[in-house]
């Protein structure tokens, strides 16, 4: 029975752009379970995360039981099922960041926004993440900020770039 | 297209190229650092300025990793390779100026300028280059990326119609096992055995793999060649795909990397209308199609099987070998899985012949190998050099020894499955024998120098942790050792430890490492291994006495 009603609940509002979109990607896939990385991406990258009805929807249209869906997002450190904030904050922890100090700015975060990682101000404005390389060591300590790569990056730098986001985030 | 329309092609680009109505060309380094420093705004600068000089003559190009990431944005103008660096949106006019009107460098902005007394003009007489000999990088920095005219000017796509048409595929496997190519994604396998595996195994269906799940923090090699010279990687994958009789691929590449995963898209589409890929390559019998498959963030997937499970859309957990890839590898068939570095070897193996290749580098270890340096260095970046070149050569020749005052402590290779190599090493030969035997691993490439202020428990803490997050908790030894080792490792930073805490450090180590069931746990112990056979004073500092009821309880 909790099978059925969790299906019953698998319905997304077809009308949705996003809906559509996954629709698109899955019918592109031609629905095959294998596919399901590929489909996870796409939809994490509309909705920003993976909300829990999405990802029963998934497993619905690929006939796929739920377990197996939640099992490979949980799995993966890039899939989220929690919103991860309006600006993301993303500090580079990788070996060549951590020698340059990328623990000082994340001890700076905290201590100016309260926010450990994985955490979303509670205004839900600044999620701040770790990651474990993102490849730019050349340029180390670097952060991500809302898709854009900072390089070499101070604790007053991030801070004041966080502070400027939140206010053009206001002024907007 | 076949064969003859292919040699047209080229010879049509040959013929524009050396019509063009000047020769100047100037190239922007658009690797992943260089976008980070602004190399864009760059780009849309220079072309204006080109513009409003009126020199609609010279163009201007994007290219890939050019080598000095932490000096960029990099500005290289041909004929005559003059890098310059630090380009900003307010002195390009400048170095345009000088450059090309007044034909005279601006040495202020040369590369290197700040450490050299008198920069060269010719960037490849530099130290920095010279130490070094590009085989897998050597078009980055050179061709445009997303245009495959670039890539046939340098000799693109020859090596696959050179084996296509003149060589079985026994002879290309040959070729490969003459090279002496060994596996660049850490473990050294030779290729060429791995490619007769998979070729001996009778299946009417086998895989190409090329794994770019480069998870070890503190590496970038894969990034820096699929993003700068894609078609590079196309072609050594079908050229495997021709040898071991394989018609479909698989590019896995990290999520993280966008840019890479735009570009090598572009490229499968650019390929396949040129007929170098899909159906009937060439004209020939023989058809091979690439996809690409998108990496989620797990470390352990660039273990194979992992990788498999992953692309199979499965959680990436690996699963005990035999059987091995090559018997029973993706959906249960033959598959070859290759490295990024490796399959942009192949390509100049193929073409100047596996003798020529096992002529470079050491007796053990023929070829280059890709370093990414990084950590407290002054010229952090990407070179690549010959098996054999000492740790000394790349950390001062190459690398510019150590940022500020600071005195060369450690350089870690291989990440978080290897080790550090202490100041008494630097004369270490790098190829994969020797690190070994220092307790170290060769590994994808990862190279990153600490100096005296590197901690080097809190190091090994650092990888262990890594190895806690990235462990996939299937098998116990692994899922449950890293966590043990790392509360014990976490104790002696702060202090706490005993020396019986650091007995069952390495009772663990070696448990753990023995029992793991895939590489991940099996290496993990390496970097606190290796930093308590080379640093232990500096666990021994920090023990405390054993206290008396606890000598009782563990007697």
């Amino acid at each position: 029975m909790i099978v059925r009603n969790s299906l019953q609940d698998a319905d997304l509002p077809q009308d949705d752009p996003r809906v559509k979109q996954l629709n698109v990607k899955m019918k592109k896939e031609g629905y095959k379970p294998d596919a399901l990385i590929e489909i996870l991406h796409n939809a994490q990258n509309s909705y920003g995360y993976l909300p829990i009805n999405v990802l029963r929807y998934i497993a619905k249209v690929l006939r796929l039981p739920p377990s197996r869906v939640f099992g490979t997002v949980s799995f993966y450190h890039f899939f989220s099922m929690k919103s991860k904030g309006e600006h993301t904050c993303l500090v580079c922890t990788g070996t060549a960041c951590y020698v340059k100090g990328a623990q000082k700015l994340l001890d700076k975060v905290e201590e100016k926004f309260g926010l450990k990682q994985g955490q979303v101000t509670q205004d839900g404005k600044i999620g701040l993440q770790a990651a474990r390389c993102i490849g730019a060591c050349g340029l180390a300590p670097a952060v991500i900020l809302d898709d854009e790569v900072q390089a070499k990056v101070s604790p007053e730098d991030l801070i004041s770039k966080l502070t400027s986001k939140l206010e053009t985030h206001e002024q907007g | 297209m076949n064969r003859v329309d292919f040699k047209n092609i080229i010879h049509a680009e040959e013929l524009k190229a050396k019509n063009a109505p000047t020769k100047h060309k100037i190239f922007v380094c658009c690797g992943a650092g260089c976008i980070s420093s602004g190399a864009d705004n760059v780009m849309k600068k220079l072309q204006e300025e080109i513009k409003n000089r009126g020199l609609e003559d010279i163009e201007v190009v994007p290219t890939g990793c050019m080598g000095p990431c932490n000096q960029g944005p990099l500005v290289k103008f041909k004929p005559g390779n003059t890098v310059y660096q630090k380009i900003d949106c307010v002195n390009i006019g400048e170095v345009v100026k000088s450059q090309i009107v007044d034909k005279k460098p601006l040495e202020d902005l040369l590369l290197f300028s700040e450490h050299r007394e008198k920069p060269f003009v010719n960037a490849e007489e530099d130290p920095y280059f010279k130490k070094q000999l590009k085989i897998a990088l050597k078009d980055c920095g050179d061709v445009h990326p997303e245009k495959i005219e670039d890539y046939l000017l340098h000799d693109g796509y020859k090596a696959l119609d050179k084996a296509l048409f003149e060589m079985s595929p026994e002879d290309v496997i040959s070729e490969i096992k003459q090279s002496r190519l060994r596996g660049r994604g850490g473990a050294g396998y030779p290729t060429g055995l791995k490619w007769e595996t998979v070729y001996r195994h009778v299946n009417d269906q086998k895989y190409i793999i090329c794994n770019g799940d480069e998870g070890d923090p503190g590496a970038f090699m894969d990034r820096s060649v699929l993003e700068g010279n894609p078609h590079r990687i196309l072609e050594g994958m079908t050229i495997a795909g021709y040898a071991v009789g394989a018609n479909k691929g698989y590019a896995y590449i990290r999520g993280e990397y966008p840019l890479a995963i735009k570009r090598f898209e572009a490229a499968i589409k650019a390929a396949k209308k040129l007929g170098v890929l899909g159906k009937n390559i060439l004209g020939t019998n023989f058809s091979f199609d690439v996809e690409v498959r998108i990496g989620a963030g797990a470390f352990v997937c660039g273990e194979e099987t992992a990788l498999i499970a992953s692309i199979e859309g499965r959680r990436g957990t690996p699963s005990p070998r035999p059987p091995y890839p090559a018997e029973s590898g993706l959906w249960g068939k033959p598959t070859l899985i290759n490295n990024v570095e490796t399959m942009a070897s192949i390509a100049p193996i193929i073409l100047k012949g596996g003798e020529w290749y096992s002529e470079i580098g050491t007796a053990k270890s023929a070829g280059t190998k890709v370093f990414a340096l990084a950590g407290k260095i002054n010229y952090a970046g990407l070179i690549e050099v010959p098996m054999g070149t000492t740790l000394r050569e790349i950390v001062f020749d190459i690398g510019g020894g150590i940022q500020g005052d600071g005195q060369f402590k450690a350089a870690q290779t291989g990440g978080p499955s290897g080790g550090c190599i202490p100041a008494e090493h630097l004369d270490v030969k790098m190829d994969y024998e020797e690190l070994m035997k220092l307790g170290s691993i060769m590994g994808s490439g990862g190279l990153i120098v600490m100096d005296e202020n590197s901690d080097m428990v809190d190091v090994a803490r650092f990888f262990m942790e890594f190895c806690v997050d990235e462990s996939c908790g299937k098998c116990v030894p692994c899922r449950v050792g890293t966590k043990m080792m790392h509360d014990l490792l976490q104790k002696v930073c702060e202090n706490k430890a005993t020396q019986l805490d650091i007995e069952r450090l390495e009772e663990l180590a070696v448990y753990v490492k023995e029992c793991s069931l895939c590489g991940l746990g099996g290496s993990a112990p390496n970097p606190l291994l290796s930093t308590l056979r080379h640093f232990r004073h500096e666990y021994d500092t920090r023990v405390q006495p054993v206290r008396k009821s606890e000598n009782l309880v563990h007697q």
